[in-house]
């Protein structure tokens, strides 16, 4: 079964690291589970694309990164920003549209930003996060800083032209770029199928740029994949193409019923492919006591409960901030 | 404790909604995930997942009770060895937001014919968002005293070239600036002092290598992007306002855009409705942006340095007829216009002509025939469009109490649009006459040559609405 699969892929990796990877995705999904749940009671309003089921791809492929790196990706956002250590507090109050957010307030679920944590958004444009990290990814190589840029993108931005365009300037100035495609199946209610020709990680082929597809559910082979990628990008060898096979448990956002697959689609992969499940298991068989993983739980329930806390308790934007952030104040020259 | 289930809102747009179905009943052992009813809302039926884990102890609503109002308790989830009884039903209360102070707005005061020397203000960009009318910032233009003569063309590169020189982090790229040296050698020469790694010959993307650019000046790098021509730019208009003009905004303060966009705009000749069109009112409407529309060398030179050293996205609107016009400019390197200065080009008592770009031209032949019918024109360049210098224009409305806006671009919506507004809001005691507009004609840019001349704005029209706001 899905454990025994990913006992292979994961011959190398030690109890520590397991458990560190277990603690990441597990934040991952309360966090998610919380804010689905604050979104009920009309605390956080707007669009809130929810990441529960697609934890491995992006707990793996940071967990490969160098601090230099930077990181981009579209408007299912919560989960890399925690992958990038940024403050679940912040997070969650910029969700409810807080001052203590990390854009004040005035970006949302989709708009975030950590210059410290080299976090560049959350993007509401399908497609535009993949022309974003290609600058960054042009920065780095002008900069001569050895950082990656990681873009993250779905399945359904890969069809954008621009981001063809940037395959094709990625890989003619050799920028040290890995586009990772999140490919959950559905582009928001449009499955696969019906959407796209070929297969998404053979896009880069014209251009030169290699790709490879893995299951995005079993974090040891995100980060083998990601390994292997980044040494091909770090060397100078330029772009990657990384398509990991993936799925959201919850609809494209809050408001989609998610009609358009079955149940037994959808409890398949929650039964057999659960990527954080996976890793609990790996544990257990390892010996790692009950206790302990309890202990894990309830350390991170406890962080996403003081998340919600900070975030119902920070204060709405003060009006004056409605002006301020339009444009950086300039000194008259 | 024990936990309430309350009604979850699940659309933007929810308030209420229908209890279809429980699939756990009182006495079941709940994990955080399982579907514990389904709700239908005003779009759809849903599910309804736990968040807590524990037991159903009660169901309060049943199934199939409608019109369930958002934040009801519709179950209790305890924990072992609780009651249902222990709930607590006591509500947290949000904390209110607190009100502003509002910011003071300067006050406009009357003056004399000559531009002032400017003002210092405090939170200039907030004022200008909010359509204060401010003094412009300070600008001594009489002190540039050595000049001269150079085309625009010329004072574009020069000014890029110097900027490059000051700072490593300025480059170049766009279609044809390196190796061909300029679609229209605007920057001819770049390549040979700065080399390929600061001045870039991309391919023909223009949506792919703005958004790249984009990237690139939010991890600190400060790109001057050229569009072959604003045409082309329309391919990137997603980029240069979805991701440029508005992320300093959505990041909250933490991460702005230095970016450089331009190229020529409007009409050139006989190149037809594709490959003419002005674009100033269609990027002046974005806040997040600045944008420039320089005429002269002077303008094209002191715009280009304030551009490149702006730490916000800045527009800049060039002209192809105008890059091999000669202009006397100065040769200082620290000649930088402040952006959102207008330039008094011409003293007049009589009537203000308020023009940008290759109008201002047109506008100052148009002064020269009226001063020969005894009409005494005062001539405004704009030179930025956003932020506008309101009080230059009303200065001069105040002064000589009738005023004509001359654009190339369409009328609807258009620069002379909210000029005239302005002057409403603003100047309505101050004025003799309703304000009048020549614009681009209404329709696409036509190729016969007589009817490309028809459709763009001549002096002959230009002294026509003079002469109907002077009722002559």
């Amino acid at each position: 079964m899905a454990a025994k699969k990913t006992k292979s892929s994961a011959a190398k990796v030690n109890k520590d690291e397991l458990l560190s990877l277990y603690r990441e995705m597990l934040l991952i999904r309360r966090f998610e589970e919380k804010a689905g749940q604050l979104y009920g009671m009309g605390l956080i309003g707007g669009f809130c694309h929810l990441y529960i089921g697609q934890e491995a791809v992006v707990t793996g492929i940071q967990s490969q990164q160098e601090p230099q790196d930077t990181v981009v990706t579209s408007y299912r956002d919560h989960a890399h920003m925690l992958a990038c250590g940024m403050d679940p507090k912040g997070i969650m109050a910029e969700l409810t549209g807080r001052i203590d957010g990390y854009s004040r307030g005035k970006g949302g679920s989709m708009h975030m930003f950590s210059r410290e944590k080299n976090f560049f958004g959350g993007h509401g444009i399908v497609g535009a996060n993949g022309a974003i990290g290609t600058g960054l990814a042009f920065s780095h190589k002008y900069k001569k800083d050895g950082g990656v840029a990681v873009a993250y993108m779905g399945d359904g931005a890969a069809n954008q032209g621009q981001v063809a365009e940037c395959y094709n300037m990625a890989a003619l100035w050799k920028l040290p770029i890995l586009y990772v495609i999140e490919n959950n199946k559905y582009a928001m209610g449009t499955s696969n199928k019906r959407s796209i020709a070929g297969e998404l990680h053979k896009r880069g082929e014209g251009y030169g740029i290699p790709g490879e597809q893995v299951d995005g559910m079993d974090v040891f082979a995100v980060q083998k994949a990601a390994r292997k990628a980044l040494d091909h990008i770090r060397s100078g060898k330029g772009p990657y193409i990384l398509e990991m096979m993936t799925y959201r448990y919850r609809g494209h956002s809050m408001s989609d019923p998610a009609k358009y697959r079955t149940k037994d689609e959808l409890n398949t992969m929650k039964n057999e492919h659960d990527p954080i499940n996976q890793v609990k298991d790996m544990l257990q068989q390892d010996g790692v006591d009950e206790a302990d993983l309890k202990a894990i739980d309830k350390e991170i329930k406890g962080i996403v409960a003081e998340a919600a806390t900070f975030a119902q308790e920070s204060p709405e934007p003060d009006e004056a901030e409605l002006w301020t952030d339009v444009l950086i104040e300039t000194d008259a020259a | 404790m024990p936990t309430q289930v309350l009604m979850p809102a699940l659309s933007p747009t929810m308030t209420e909604g229908n209890l279809a179905k429980w699939l756990k009943a009182e006495g079941d052992t709940v994990e955080a995930g399982d579907v514990i009813a389904e709700i239908e809302t005003d779009k759809a039926t849903m599910e309804v997942e736990a968040v807590d884990e524990g037991v159903l102890g009660k169901i309060l609503v049943s199934e199939g009770t409608q019109g369930v109002a958002v934040n009801t308790p519709i179950a209790v989830l305890i924990e072992d060895g609780e009651s249902v009884d222990d709930l607590d039903l006591s509500a947290a209360n949000d904390a209110a937001p607190e009100a502003s102070s509002d910011d003071a707005p300067a006050s406009v005061s009357s003056s004399d014919a000559e531009q002032v020397l400017g003002a210092d203000v405090k939170d200039r960009d907030i004022l200008y968002a909010q359509g204060k009318v401010i003094e412009p910032p300070v600008f001594d233009e009489a002190a540039f005293t050595d000049t001269a003569e150079c085309t625009v063309r010329v004072a574009l590169r020069d000014a890029m070239a110097e900027e490059m020189r000051r700072d490593e982090l300025v480059h170049l790229l766009g279609e044809e600036v390196a190796e061909y040296q300029g679609a229209y050698k605007v920057s001819e020469g770049l390549l040979d002092e700065f080399g390929a790694d600061r001045v870039i010959d991309t391919p023909i993307t223009e949506h792919g290598f703005t958004g790249m650019a984009v990237g690139a000046a939010m991890n600190g790098l400060k790109p001057i992007v050229e569009f072959m021509t604003w045409n082309f730019g329309m391919q990137a208009i997603d980029h240069i306002i979805n991701s440029a003009a508005k992320t300093l905004y959505m990041a909250g303060g933490q991460l702005g855009c230095p970016i450089v966009l331009r190229g020529p705009n409007g009409a050139a000749s006989r190149v037809g409705a594709q490959h003419s069109q002005c674009y100033a009112s269609w990027y002046a409407h974005v806040p997040g942006l600045k944008v420039v529309a320089p005429w002269s060398a002077a303008d094209a030179k002191g715009l280009m340095k304030a551009a490149i050293r702006d730490p916000n996205p800045v527009i800049i609107l060039e002209n192809e007829i105008l890059y091999g016009q000669s202009f006397e400019c100065p040769t200082s390197e620290d000649f930088v216009i402040p952006i959102g200065r207008a330039r008094i080009e011409r003293s007049g008592a009589d009537v203000t002509i308020v023009s940008y770009s290759i109008m201002v031209g047109k506008a100052m032949e148009a002064a020269a025939e009226l001063a020969e019918q005894g009409i005494d024109a005062e001539v405004i360049n704009l030179r930025t469009i956003r932020p506008l210098d309101r009080y230059t224009i009303l200065e001069s409305l105040k002064k000589t109490n009738r005023l004509v806006c001359v654009e190339e671009g369409w009328p609807f919506a258009g620069v002379g649009a909210e000029i005239a507004a302005l002057c409403m809001e603003h100047g309505f005691d101050y004025l003799d006459a309703p304000v009048e507009r020549v614009c681009g004609k209404d329709v696409p840019m036509p190729y016969a040559a007589n009817l490309e001349a028809l459709a763009l704005p001549q002096p002959a029209d230009i002294v026509g609405a003079v002469k109907k706001v002077c009722y002559k």
